[in-house]
């Protein structure tokens, strides 16, 4: 079958790979229907989590058919319709039953490496490199999917495809960071990042009660998206002294939450812009951290910062002491998707949550390498390169 | 990849991880500790199965414990807070200290018991070991890179237990 793999830094492939098939007895075959390109695939792409081998298979979010099924999988069936979590978890350990879905104990078949690079290792992520678990990617025709009865929903009928799909990834991992920031009722939520994940963050913390949303960017579409399909306000960072601002909206204090869903390859009009791309190119540091160093200054004495975008290492010139002072609860997480899937998928039923307009370009496979030309470059607007492997 | 590549990435691999430990060691001294690999000076290697004690039988062991037989002593008890049992095992012939050649030649009787824990957990929690390969790919190209990445994913999964 073709599949869009990864083949060196910078370098996207579409190839012949071998179909799946089931290795334990709660696995099902996905005959995939749509996968997404997510900014997280880009710190791949770009080589800055060096973890991928030639030939690994992208993707890790999606939604498809059910084509096959274990014998100790319950509840599906060959030709339902599902959405699939990122994330391989088990449902069974401490952390699983915790709620802490990304965190589970054996969801990782690799657990060495993220072992040494952060103490502890995580669960597993589907087309995410071998540091987590070296799980084959879903833009492809089929994909298997382990614990299946734990990471497969069911797509409740009026609920499109294209709308279903951002229910895997973009959804619970803003539902993550919002949820476990404590947003309440008349918080104000500042989201760095209106990508997916950051326009699902507005959403999430704006149907936990926040009083006031406001999402920070720098291309227009995406903050007219924002506006449009999320309901809550906007700031360019490139037209606008951002920190200034929210301390104006707030009456000076700041947001009490501050959401970050940019990730390790942030940018900023200011030097510290510069100094930072220098540093993570001479590998000095892996990441760069600018939208979380301007949320923690911005962020009200006695907020939460949450970091949402992903980071892989480290980084430098950590504002510790704005951390500590303040008294800020810090945070992050991997989308503990598990938990919040069922509720997302019943507010897209009702209409609630709207995402069918992410997927800006819908392609097959064998533009793999124009949909991520097209999505790192933001080339037409696109906000996602979707890939649909039937056609 | 040729045998040799794969050797010698397979060395690298070790030493790879011997480096991280060295980084992270610079951020957080508790990680640059001399014992070998970062284990315990009791030789006890325990991961914490989410079941009662009582359902934990040290007789009726999973087969990848069970499997090293008198080689291995075992313990349990209670973990804090409710979090379920701590199965422990060590070897009885524990190799001393440090990095042994025989971890750089690929046979590492901890590592194995790493092994052999991680996959009882996982057999007592979900009643299977979750396999990943073979997972579908494109073509490899043998690049140093690709052979230490491979070569660190082969020992990979021999960890997970600290």
């Amino acid at each position: 079958m073709k599949a869009v793999t990864w083949r060196g830094v910078n370098e996207i492939g579409v190839e012949d790979v071998p179909e799946p098939t089931i290795l334990n007895d709660h696995d099902i075959i996905l005959e995939v229907g749509l996968s997404a390109t997510c900014g997280s695939d880009l710190h791949l792409v770009g080589g800055y989590i060096p973890a991928m081998r030639a030939g690994d298979v992208l993707g890790h979010e999606f939604m498809g058919t059910v084509a096959e099924v274990g014998r100790g999988v319950t509840k599906h069936q060959v030709g339902d319709r599902v959405v699939v979590v990122s994330f391989t978890s088990c449902g069974q350990c401490w952390y699983c039953k915790q709620g802490l879905w990304s965190l589970c104990d054996n969801g990782n078949p690799n657990p060495g490496i993220t072992e040494a690079l952060w103490g502890q290792s995580i669960g597993g992520c589907y087309g995410y490199s071998h540091a987590m678990g070296g799980w084959a990617g879903s833009h492809a025709p089929y994909i298997r999917v382990p614990y299946a009865d734990q990471g497969a929903f069911a797509i409740p009928d009026g609920v499109s495809d294209e709308r279903a799909l951002f229910a895997s990834d973009a959804a619970p991992t803003g539902w993550t960071g919002a949820h476990q920031a404590e947003v309440r009722p008349g918080d104000v939520v500042a989201v760095w990042g209106a990508g997916g994940v950051g326009q699902m963050a507005a959403r999430a913390a704006m149907l936990m009660g926040a009083e006031r949303v406001v999402v920070i960017d720098r291309y227009d579409n995406r903050l007219q998206q924002v506006r449009t399909h999320v309901g809550a306000e906007t700031l360019d960072y490139e037209e606008v002294d951002v920190p200034a601002e929210l301390r104006e909206m707030t009456g000076g204090r700041g947001p009490d939450v501050c959401i970050e869903a940019v990730g390790m390859e942030a940018h900023s009009p200011g030097p510290q812009y510069l100094y930072d791309q220098v540093k993570q190119q001479m590998r000095l540091q892996t990441d760069r951290p600018t939208a979380v160093r301007e949320a923690i200054y911005a962020c009200r004495k006695g907020g939460t910062v949450f970091t949402l975008g992903v980071f892989a290492g480290l980084v430098d010139k950590f504002p510790l002491g704005a951390v500590m002072n303040k008294a800020l609860t810090l945070r992050g997480a991997q989308q503990h998707g598990h938990r919040y899937i069922p509720e997302i998928l019943d507010r897209m039923s009702r209409d609630e949550v709207r995402t069918e307009h992410l997927a800006t370009h819908v392609m097959p496979l064998d533009d793999g390498p124009k949909g991520y030309r097209m999505f790192k470059e933001k080339e037409d607007g696109c906000v996602r390169a979707v890939f649909r492997p039937g056609g | 990849m040729t045998t040799s590549i794969g050797n010698v990435a397979s060395l690298a691999a070790r030493a790879g991880g011997s480096v991280v430990r060295q980084v992270r060691s610079a951020i957080d001294p508790s990680a640059a500790r001399p014992a070998g690999a970062g284990q315990p000076a009791s030789g006890w290697l325990v991961v914490t199965v989410l079941r009662e004690p009582s359902d934990v039988d040290t007789a009726q062991l999973p087969v990848p414990l069970a499997e090293f037989g008198d080689r291995i002593e075992v313990r349990v008890r209670p973990a804090a807070g409710g979090k379920g049992t701590e199965l422990a095992a060590r070897l009885r012939d524990r190799p001393s200290s440090g990095p042994a050649p025989s971890r750089l030649s690929g046979s590492d009787p901890q590592a194995d018991l790493r092994s052999a824990l991680r996959q009882a957990k996982q057999l007592i929690e979900v009643g299977e070991v979750l396999a990943v390969d073979p997972a579908p790919h494109g073509k490899r190209t043998a690049t140093p890179g690709g052979a230490l990445l491979e070569a660190w994913t082969r020992v990979a999964p021999k960890a997970g237990v600290r």
